[in-house]
């Protein structure tokens, strides 16, 4: 869709890309009054998403009782917005992975993963989701759910305390906070990246931003087979 | 219990078993080790069996015979309903064909797992898929044939029209990985098929490869709210076996702890009871006082769920100083508490309708089916191993065993209830008086447990938890296996809920109280 150009009478259509102008109407505003409050939208989105972490209810062992725990009067995670806690995978926003996953589990994991709406974040809980835990030994245990899915926050301990899982969904809310909706991507520029002094947008994509990705080399046994098949119609 | 084991002849097996139960009343099967007994022996199973009457235990040794290359032993399924998984789980662990059990599938493993992992000979390949696993929808007869061969029939699981629905792995009633195949007929039950192995962690073929103070570090991982009670079992079958005399200080601490944890494990169970039925402020009120629980035991054990107390020999560490008063105001503050839930939750006309006749069980079925602890006792069977077979200060002190006869999941929930002052009023006349002493008895750095067979069960939270333990005299055990508390009580699920509605599936199963790493193990 194309957004046509305002026509403002008081501001030049190139001043809405000026910070310092932006700045300057929104003092003037406050000084006659009015509540203005200037920002970009991927923060405004982040703060309400990082306050409101859904997560699937996924206990398998012990760490779930702590998991409990946090949930009530002590611990109260409902204070960072955690505290609903979904059965179906498609209302989550994350899993939280708190306890062992043996092999008969595992496809089970993997299912709910994959039936979880995007953007969707794992933690692993303790020792047992981490790495196996005190049942790396054993003949029935995954080492690690990272083997299955990929884990954004991992909380050790065996079972890490409530303290513990506050501070790693914490954690979880910083990585949601810096995500970007609106284009640009997460990515911390190097020192060389740096020294060239462009936005991550335009190391990426180029500049101009972002372009369409345009197939120019067709392989040659997908034409021929085309032309086959085309001779083969007529 | 040091175990003598009767020996019956492989033909006259079955009928010996059901002159036991008929005329000595050894009508409780209290679990089955599979067990395999080296290349001499081959594979077996060691059954351990209880007369209600006098609580006098005996066990029977029941070597397999070959047969075409498969190792079998008659099934005693016709005599104690029980053994049913039970005789799953052997052949699932060692491949022992039980001849006439209807239902021979693999019970915990997948049913595309390679080997039986608890034979000496297995090896682990530690590879899994992520594909679903095919599984059948028959289970396997086996007999023998007029020639001695071994033959096989397929019992279907199902007919052509029912309506099959799977409750679980990941269902939030079934309190963890538990999955129930339900055969409705419109609302009602029909049939339950219970599925496990969803949490299976190989504990005790781990523990064959560990010294005996490694082993101790995973019972507590088991019912994570019995961590206490499941270690004192395996403790107590280390310290039979090597006759360590403990101090009177170390039984003290032992019995109060074990009471704490029993309040802990009760309380969520009274919290989470309440919140399956939909009665959050039940659940908040019982969490809220769990933590007062929680930080009397922490303040000495320094863990919150895992508490690592108990050692071969004693204790890790001294009680913290101020553990007594601490245990004290504990005592005054939950009275009221317990009341406090009845009001709020179990006096509740909803409560009532939603408990009274769901899942109901008489006290034949129960012993039939080795439905222990809380559950057996709201339907008036005494099986209380405390009052039966005392360990540690429960000899001593005064308390009174809850029986009901309700029969039904409001009797399970008011045993639980009940069952808390109990735990404190033990509590309160210990608390005074342990005596100075000891925490610990020194042992030898490496410890070795003399050659025989032991069988030493405590009553945890849940039911009858044991230990089995057969050591052939070196520094790790040759076999050791828990009778899991759960096990029992989730057969028993499906004659509880055979002609029930759909709903009270989750009624009941949150009223026996099962956890299922418990289960699985």
């Amino acid at each position: 869709m194309e957004v046509r150009k305002p026509t403002i009478k008081s501001l030049p259509y190139d001043e809405f890309k000026d910070n310092e102008s932006l700045e300057k109407i929104v003092d003037e505003l406050h000084e006659g009054g009015v509540n203005v409050v200037t920002g970009n939208l991927d923060s405004l989105i982040n703060w309400g998403r990082s306050n409101s972490l859904w997560s699937l209810t996924f206990a398998t062992s012990c760490c779930g009782i702590e998991f409990m725990a946090c949930g009530c009067s002590r611990y109260d995670f409902s204070r960072f917005g955690f505290e609903v806690t979904r059965n179906s995978p498609r209302q989550a926003d994350l899993i939280m992975c708190a306890g062992t996953i043996t092999h008969k589990m595992a496809p089970a994991l993997k299912r709910l993963y994959d039936e979880m709406a995007e953007p969707k974040y794992v933690v692993a809980v303790g020792g047992c989701a981490i790495s196996g835990g005190p049942f790396k030994q054993s003949y029935h245990v995954v080492k690690g759910i990272e083997e299955i899915v990929p884990v954004d926050v991992f909380i050790p301990g065996c079972p890490p305390r409530p303290e513990a899982i506050l501070y790693g969904m914490m954690q979880l809310q910083r990585k949601v906070k810096i995500e970007k909706f609106f284009g640009g991507a997460n990515h911390k520029q190097t020192k060389e990246e740096a020294a060239l002094g462009v936005s991550n947008e335009e190391l990426t994509y180029g500049r101009g931003g972002k372009k369409p990705i345009v197939v120019t080399e067709v392989p040659a046994e997908f034409t021929e087979t085309l032309k086959k098949e085309q001779e083969e119609a007529k | 219990m040091k175990l003598n084991h009767l020996v019956f002849d492989f033909d006259k097996f079955a009928q010996e078993m059901q002159n036991l139960k008929d005329k000595k009343h050894f009508d409780f099967l209290v679990t089955i080790v599979g067990e395999d007994f080296g290349e001499e022996e081959g594979l077996g199973c060691v059954y351990i069996l209880e007369n209600t009457e006098n609580y006098e235990r005996v066990s029977v040794k029941m070597l397999a015979k070959v047969v075409d290359g498969e190792s079998v032993i008659p099934t005693v399924v016709n005599i104690w309903k029980g053994a049913d998984l039970l005789e799953r789980e052997c052949f699932d662990f060692l491949g022992i064909k039980f001849l006439g059990h209807p239902d021979m599938r693999r019970l915990f493993l997948r049913n595309d797992f390679k080997g039986y992992p608890l034979r000496k000979d297995f090896q682990a390949t530690n590879e899994y898929t992520l594909e679903d696993d095919n599984e059948p929808d028959f289970g396997l007869e086996y007999s023998l044939d007029r020639d001695g061969r071994l033959q096989k029939k397929e019992n279907k699981l199902f007919t052509s029209d029912d309506y099959v629905i799977n409750i679980g792995p990941q269902h939030p009633s079934t309190h963890g990985v538990l999955r129930l195949q339900t055969v409705l007929n419109g609302e009602t039950v029909k049939r339950v098929y219970p599925h496990l192995g969803y949490i299976h962690r190989g504990i005790e073929k781990m523990w064959e490869s560990m010294t005996y103070p490694q082993t101790l570090a995973l019972t507590d991982r088991l019912n994570y709210l019995c961590a206490m009670q499941q270690r004192h079992a395996l403790v107590g079958v280390i310290e039979e076996a090597m006759e360590v005399e403990l101090t009177d200080r170390i039984h003290y601490i032992r019995t109060i702890m074990d009471e704490l944890q029993r309040l802990d494990s009760h309380l969520l169970f009274t919290s989470c009871c309440a919140q399956d039925l939909g009665a959050l402020t039940a659940f908040l009120y019982g969490m809220r006082d769990r933590e007062h629980v929680l930080n009397v035991m922490e303040e000495t054990t320094g863990g919150r769920l895992i508490q690592n107390y108990y050692r071969i020999g004693g204790l890790q560490d001294d009680i913290d100083p101020n553990f007594v008063n601490n245990v004290k105001e504990l005592c005054k503050y939950l009275r009221p508490m317990i009341k406090e839930y009845m009001d709020v939750f179990g006096d509740n006309i909803i409560a009532h309708n939603r408990l009274e006749n769901v899942g109901p069980m008489s006290m034949a079925d129960c012993i039939n089916y080795g439905v222990t602890g809380p559950a057996g006792r709201a339907s008036g069977w005494k099986n209380d191993v405390r009052k039966n077979h005392p360990y540690d200060m429960y000899g001593k002190v005064d308390f009174e065993q809850i029986t009901l006869d309700t029969c039904d999941s409001m009797g399970r929930y008011l045993v639980h209830i009940n069952e808390m002052y109990q735990s404190l009023n033990i509590i309160e006349q210990l608390i005074d008086n342990i005596p100075e002493g000891d925490f610990y008895v020194k042992q030898k750095p490496i410890i070795k447990v003399p050659e025989g067979q032991w069988y030493f069960s405590v009553e945890g939270a849940a039911g009858e938890f044991g230990v089995y333990l057969d050591s052939k005299g070196d520094k790790s055990p040759y076999r050791m296996k828990m009778r899991p508390m759960g096990l029992s009580l989730v057969g028993a699920l499906d004659p509880m809920l055979r002609g029930q509605k759909i709903a009270d599936l989750v009624t009941t199963g949150a009223a026996i109280d099962i956890v299922i790493p418990d289960i699985d193990r």
